[in-house]
């Protein structure tokens, strides 16, 4: 596998020319600190980070994979030390509260290194990735002495955290949550059961582990709202906050599994372990929420990070491999054959892959931004209608941009022929550590019932309409410019079908549910593709405005780029659109037992 | 002691460096520049002569266009305290260099002065010397592994053909890093962030009185000729006849 290089060029790109998020600082008094040359430092450090330190353990991290050894976990060879030199670099701390030492940093800036240490290392980045899901649920919902306990260590990484949600029998629907609390006379509590598949639920790289657990109390009602949310620490923290007595909450074994290998997964058995109810009673699943929608971006930046690092692989290859000869003649006649990157079907490949990677980190950047207003606004209008954006945009991101990083990495394999197949390239680990990504943090089926069942239909379509609206008038607005058409037009078309869609699943899903739940995952792919089309319009009339100084020819790509997205990616809303509005008949009428 | 570090922008190690169209030099636009990786090495001496109790103050010069401030910046991320900024668009040769630096010694009067044994781009390794020269200060070149006495003197390893020399030299001096005398850190997040709040004084040519003109000139700037392909050879036997009696190598 050839060397990840930070996209640092494209990464600007959408940050400064699409976002203009150098104004951050002027808009949101919060950020006054991120300004251009502060963030363009972060990214070349974090890139460098990631490609100096992270991606070498890569490969060798999934070779070796982690060690179960009587309750402990050992990482891979140099992980630990990697993790080391991670918080030492204060990477943990960038999102932060600076009221516990965090740097305090727009979450969007985030995303970009969160983005490029998943090319480099998805498995290495589940350990901070899960600490920062720690640390948001506590951060909003933990009590005033919790937060002091916890945060500090989250924030400069001294300390891990888990989320402690699945059980055997339980994974979507946590309702059925059997790990149950009982009140100890100091106001903790002890928990008893079992949690399967917690990352990070046990390894070697701190000297803590702090786990959220969902359990129920003893007089909990059934069903979802019955959970709480309890934190349960590894080692009890004595009162100089330092680890003190072992809390009887251990890992029992770790799964083999498809990929992420260097990642550890755990099955973690409480015994008793002494826990503090964080929040309400009751009230578990609304605290979870809160933080999911961060924890599902970040999916979603898992997924981005996986495409580009396999795109990256496969030009390379694709330039160096030699099969054949260009269809319409030798491109290189001195050499034996000609570089694959000729052939019609590699292109296909190629563009596929980087047209929708493209695409994908322009709509997550632009929620991340609006991630970043939602919370920090002085405006608490603009702060409202950023939330409903990123609440409706957040089953996409996540959905589609694991979707896409799956299917990148295919192709990547695909573009490598037999040697993708092959561990040594490194192109088959890029599948295995991508699949998962569909999975947790809620399936990507389940994605698209949030957006089609809860986003949708909320405040009467007003999440919907911070979406629409603007797609509406910038369609608008731009069909007047001529040099626009070609990229608006098909937009216009594709925001046509979705709207009717949308309209469509609204009506026939109020009369019968399985029609919304039939056509949801079409639909969450049309209006995927369909925000996708947005986000190239925007991008080529930059590009298009600034041709003129294109030196390195950055420009002409996008274009190029863009001209692909529409001609060739966008036209699938058409077959979905057809696909959804079939309805649910042809899937529901087959009996269980005929299957 | 105050340790003054030199730090020069270049194009970065890993770009492939492109000759202009018409021969004058090589592309810099919309190229990745960076830190000297030599200067890298003399910023990472000096944050850990800090570190050590050894420096007081670390300060970070660069001489050149606007855009060398953002190096400066990289050495304060780096653990430097303030930079100087010598602004000139003028192009910049060693000797310059070397006058401009010394011009800055004499105003701020460091007990050393670290920099790169040389710089990527023209390789020239000479301003370390030349300063040296002009300052009337020891030079220790090449270092390899520093030690500060407490009797102000150092002892400073260099390293030369066929081995390793250990010279002692009394400060102030100035020295040249070589690879091997330390590992850069990575800039932490924190740092990067205090950065931003160091102070960079900007001061010119004129101000320090020296005239930066370049005394060499360049003729012409060309790739250099393309590899000409290899052949394979069918046994070890076949390859060292052929470097003994083609190659005449051995
Ligand atoms: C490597 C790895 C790491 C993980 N890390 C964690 C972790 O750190 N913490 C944690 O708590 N969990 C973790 N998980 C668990 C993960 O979140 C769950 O596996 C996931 O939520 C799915 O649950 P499940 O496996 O029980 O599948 P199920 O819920 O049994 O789902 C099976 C299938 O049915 C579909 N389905 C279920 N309900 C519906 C419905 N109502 N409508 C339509 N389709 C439906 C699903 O989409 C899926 O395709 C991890 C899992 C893995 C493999």
């Amino acid at each position: 596998m050839p060397a990840y290089k930070a996209p640092l060029r494209e990464i600007r790109f959408v940050l400064n020319e699409l976002l203009e998020a150098e104004k951050l600082p002027e808009l949101v008094p919060d950020f006054a600190d991120a300004t251009g040359d502060t963030v363009e430092a972060i990214l070349e450090e974090a890139g460098k980070f990631c490609e100096e330190v992270l991606q070498p353990l890569n490969h060798p991290g999934d070779e070796e994979g982690c060690h179960f050894d009587n309750g402990t976990v050992t990482t891979p060879k140099g992980f630990r030390e990697a993790y080391a030199t991670f918080i030492e670099g204060g990477w943990t701390s960038l999102p932060c509260d600076p009221a516990y030492g965090g740097q305090g940093l727009p979450k969007l800036i985030n995303f970009a290194v969160e983005e490029m240490i998943c090319s480099a290392n998805l498995s290495f980045g589940m350990y901070p990735g899960l600490s920062n899901g720690n640390y948001n649920a506590i951060h909003a919902h933990g009590s005033d002495e919790q937060k002091a306990l916890y945060l500090p260590k989250l924030v400069d990484g001294s300390w891990t955290g888990t989320m402690c949600l699945t059980e055997p029998h339980c994974g979507t629907d946590l309702g059925l949550c059997k790990t149950r609390a009982e009140a100890n006379p100091d106001g903790s509590y002890r928990l008893y059961g079992t949690k399967i598949f917690i990352s990070a639920g046990e390894h070697d790289f701190t000297e803590n582990i702090i786990h959220l657990v969902l359990a129920r109390l003893p007089d909990a009602p059934a069903g979802i709202r019955g959970i709480s949310l309890f934190v349960c620490p590894k080692f009890i923290p004595d009162a100089d906050g330092k680890p003190g007595t072992r809390n009887p909450v251990v890992c029992g074994s770790i799964e083999k599994k498809m990929g992420i290998k260097a990642s550890s997964t755990c099955v973690m058995n409480f015994d008793g372990a002494q826990a503090w109810l964080v929040g309400k009673p009751h009230k578990g699943m609304s605290a979870m929420f809160t933080m999911m929608n961060t924890a599902r971006l970040a999916v979603g930046m898992q997924g981005l990070g996986i495409a580009e690092a396999a795109y990256q692989g496969a030009v390379t290859y694709a330039r160096d491999r030699l099969q054949m000869r260009a269809l319409t003649g030798a491109k290189f006649p001195e050499k034996p054959a000609d570089p694959i990157i000729v052939h019609p079907d590699v292109r296909r490949m190629l563009l596929t892959m980087r047209s929708i990677t493209e695409g994908c980190r322009a709509l997550a950047y632009w929620i991340g931004y609006h991630l970043d207003l939602s919370q920090h606004h002085p405006d608490i209008e603009k702060r409202q209608e950023s939330d409903d954006l990123v609440a409706l945009m957040t089953p996409i991101v996540k959905a589609f941009l694991t979707d896409h990083g799956f299917h990148a990495a295919n192709l990547g394999v695909q573009v490598y022929g037999g040697h993708g197949y092959i561990r040594e390239w490194g192109m088959e680990q890029l599948v295995r550590d991508a699949r998962i990504t569909q999975i947790y943090e809620g399936t990507n089926g389940i994605q698209a019932l949030d957006l089609v069942g809860r986003k949708l239909p909320t405040g009467t379509g007003r999440l919907a309409r911070r979406f629409f609206h603007p797609v509406a008038d910038y369609i608008e607005q731009t069909s007047e410019k001529p040099e626009m058409a070609e990229y608006v037009l098909p937009l216009a078309k594709a925001f046509a079908k979705l709207q009717q869609a949308t309209a469509w699943i609204a009506q026939a899903g109020l009369a019968n549910p399985n029609e919304a739940g039939a056509a949801a995952t079409d639909y969450q792919r049309l209006f995927a593709l369909t925000a996708l089309g947005f986000m190239w319009c925007r991008m080529v009339e930059i590009a298009l405005a600034r041709k003129d100084d294109d030196r390195d020819g950055f420009y002409a790509a996008k274009v190029q780029s863009a001209r692909f997205y529409m001609a060739r990616i966008l036209p699938e809303t058409n077959s979905l659109f057809t696909i959804l509005m079939a309805g649910s008949d042809s899937l529901m009428a087959m009996p269980a037992e005929s299957f | 002691m105050k340790v003054l570090v030199a730090v020069k922008r270049v194009i970065d190690a890993n770009v492939k460096v492109r000759v202009k169209a018409d021969g004058t030099g090589v592309e810099t636009q919309n190229v990745k520049m960076s830190m000297n990786p030599f200067c890298e090495i003399a910023t990472e001496e000096a944050v850990r002569l800090k570190e050590a109790g050894k420096a007081t103050e670390i300060v970070a010069v660069s001489l050149g266009n606007a855009q060398c401030a953002e190096t400066i910046r990289t050495a304060l991320a780096m653990g430097a305290d303030r930079g100087i900024h010598v602004q000139t668009d003028v192009e910049l040769q060693p000797l310059a260099v070397a006058k401009l630096l010394k011009a800055v010694v004499d105003k701020e009067q460091p007990g050393l002065v670290i920099l790169g044994k040389q710089a990527i781009d023209d390789d020239a390794n000479q301003t370390g010397q030349m300063l040296s020269a002009l300052l009337g200060w020891p030079q220790a070149t090449y270092a390899s592994k520093l030690v500060i006495n407490d009797n102000g003197t150092a002892n400073v390893t260099r390293e030369v053909d066929g081995g390793l020399e250990t010279v002692e030299v009394k400060t102030p001096f100035v020295m040249t890093t070589d690879l091997r005398l330390n590992e850069p850190r990575y800039a932490s997040l924190p740092n990067i962030m205090k950065a931003k709040k160091k102070p960079i004084d900007a001061l010119t040519p004129e101000q320090l009185g020296v005239d930066p003109a370049p005394r060499l000139k360049t003729l012409k700037v060309t790739e250099p000729p393309k590899r000409q392909a290899g052949i394979k050879v069918g046994s070890v036997a076949e390859l060292v006849d052929k470097l003994k009696n083609e190659a005449k190598v051995i």
